[in-house]
């Protein structure tokens, strides 16, 4: 299905029926996802009392003060990887593109990790480390930006070998880091680099929402921009788009929603990847349509995957989506081997 | 309508374009011919405002076309790149679709004139019946002519085409110089980058040439394709010919 394809355009009220039932299908999730979990005794799946919610009971607690704040975390994460991927993905015109390929996770992850060395986390607590890591992210992407430029274009290829080179970098450069850390950081670091949602708080939902409020308003307004340039540099400019500014500003909003989501979670692989590819080959390749149902399809998966972790004995939440999206994407790369809208040039 | 004057231009210091003169009024078809590496596609660069010469200016409705703002330039000038490659799979609807971008505000809804616009520039270039086929399965004339669609349904006063012909048998050659035509007598300004000296000769009102990034004649088509200057420059003898309605052919020999 596509929706400018055929005789179908995309309408003000087309775009506002599908967001309305993506809305409603994360909300529905918001609520449930909390309501799920190991029993009192930690084994097997229990499911709340709504009623419970509202009194001064234990559930009441694990589901305000534990569950609530994480999926609600695990949603921001989701949407934020998701939709950043998706215009990392638009704007190098490759579908490879997602946060890992171009460094800006590992450059994220090095930030946190010198920040944790260096004891931030003992003065400002994980929200000193949380910055480091946006810090990281942007002075990642900014790097590779540089690198990979040719003049004034910024061909895919030569910008993916800068990403991965970076990325390697910096991974490596964080290990040489933990080599000087003592067990207590070492620890930190390994626990923040693997990623999870354990330990959200509200607060920290309430101070990432507007840095992924404004990185999602700035990519869902650029929709057609996002479009155009997926015909490259020339023919975007030739059709009226500012090729430079809408590149930057794109570059930026997505750098700001993957250093926000890896403050609040750390690395969490495969939803930057996985969700535009999975969405483009169902609703089409129309930004105005794909960044908005990846934002929703990355808060409804991570939600969906941290509920599974949290069910499993508390694994970090990217060892799930891992290996949940690994299989996955693997599928739909067979199936698109075998001719749907996936890939290019098959 | 648009202007380049003792333009110069080269990539890595290595001159491409030496100073090329090149005006083309509202009302005028222009072709632009020359061998291979003649500096043709940097010309039409030049003109579109997508490069800025190094000396020399280059004017669209007698302002500098670097300074007016992509979107409202794009109202006014449409440009189809000789290239074009998309790295996701839109239907040649979307595409064309594309082509309406400086004409929507916001987020870019489609309106039903944005749908009209599109669905008539298919037809006109005789690909309304591939509206719903994912562009990158197309042949290769198949997608020139989505793409001149893209152009057309801009709704630009100039337009600019590097090899608009390129691959299209020769049926649908002629058609798309006769949409052409069509937009020129609506007094739009068309300049078209071509091999295709016969088509040239026959629907040009002017033919530039160029060689080694110069301009080496520049008139009306059926004398520039008789000047020595243009056949030496491609290293053959061009003869030129007549039709019963008069219109040019070249044989290259």
């Amino acid at each position: 299905m596509s929706f400018v394809g055929g005789s179908a355009r995309l309408t003000r009220a087309r775009w506002i029926a599908v967001m309305t039932m993506g809305l409603v299908v994360v909300g529905l999730l918001l609520v449930l996802a909390p309501l799920v979990g190991p029993g009192h005794d930690g084994r097997g799946v229990a499911l709340m009392s709504p009623s419970a919610l509202w009194g001064d009971g234990v559930d009441a607690t694990i589901f305000w003060n534990v569950r609530l704040p994480r999926t609600l975390a695990a949603a921001l994460v989701g949407a934020a990887l998701a939709a950043a991927g998706c215009a990392f993905q638009a704007v190098l015109r490759n579908p490879l593109a997602e946060p890992f390929t171009l460094g800006v996770s590992s450059g994220a992850s090095l930030a946190a990790v010198i920040a944790i060395r260096l004891g931030v986390a003992s003065v400002l607590g994980t929200a000193g480390v949380g910055a480091a890591a946006v810090v990281g992210a942007v002075a990642a992407v900014a790097l590779v930006w540089q690198l990979g430029r040719v003049g004034s274009s910024l061909p895919p290829a030569t910008l993916i070998l800068a990403g991965v080179t970076v990325s390697m970098f910096c991974s490596a450069a964080a290990l040489v880091v933990q080599t000087t850390a003592d067990f207590a950081e070492i620890s930190r670091m390994l626990r923040w680099m693997m990623g999870g949602l354990e330990w959200t708080q509200l607060a920290t939902v309430l101070r990432a929402l507007p840095a992924v409020a404004l990185g999602a308003a700035v990519l869902l307004w650029q929709g057609r921009d996002l479009n155009a340039l997926a015909a490259g540099d020339e023919a975007a400019a030739s059709v009226g788009v500012a090729v430079g500014r809408a590149q930057t500003l794109a570059f930026a909003a997505a750098s700001l929603l993957v250093g926000t989501s890896i403050a609040i979670a750390g690395p969490v692989g495969f939803v930057g990847l996985i969700v535009p590819h999975a969405l483009r080959a169902m609703v089409g390749p129309d930004h105005r349509v794909l960044v908005p149902m990846s934002l929703v399809g990355g808060a409804a998966l991570v939600v969906v995957c941290d509920t599974v972790a949290r069910m499993l004995g508390q694994l970090p939440v990217g060892v799930v989506t891992a290996l949940a999206g690994g299989p996955f994407f693997l599928m739909l790369l067979v199936r698109g081997k075998r001719g749907s809208a996936l890939w290019r040039g098959e | 309508m648009l202007a380049l004057t003792a333009a110069t231009f080269g990539y890595d210091a290595r001159p491409v374009v030496r100073d090329v003169s090149v005006a083309v009024a509202r009302g005028e078809l222009v072709a632009l011919i020359g061998p291979n590496g003649a500096g043709k596609t940097t010309v039409a660069r030049l003109l579109a405002g997508l490069l800025a010469p190094a000396s020399g200016t280059a004017r669209v409705d007698g302002r500098d076309p670097r300074l007016i703002a992509r979107r409202a330039l794009a109202r006014t000038l449409a440009y189809l790149p000789q290239r074009y490659e998309l790295a996701f799979p839109f239907t040649a609807l979307e595409v064309v679709m594309m082509g309406r971008y400086a004409r929507q505000r916001g987020p870019g809804f489609d309106s039903a004139e944005d749908e009209a616009a599109a669905v008539a520039a298919l037809a006109r270039c005789d690909v309304a019946t591939l509206a719903a086929r994912r562009f990158d399965t197309l042949s290769g004339g198949e997608r020139r002519r989505v793409l001149l669609a893209q152009a057309l349904c801009q709704g630009a006063d100039a337009i600019i085409l590097d090899e608009p012909t390129a691959a299209l048998d020769p049926a649908h050659a002629l058609a798309v110089a006769r949409a052409l035509v069509e937009e020129r007598t609506r007094g739009a300004a068309i300049v078209i980058v071509t091999h295709d000296l016969d088509l040239a000769g026959r629907f040009a009102d002017r033919i530039v040439a160029l060689a080694d990034g110069a301009v080496v004649a520049d008139g009306p088509a059926a004398a520039v394709l008789r000047a020595p200057a243009v056949a030496a420059a491609f290293g053959v003898t061009l003869h030129v010919g007549a039709l019963a309605d008069g219109a040019p052919f070249v044989v290259a020999r």
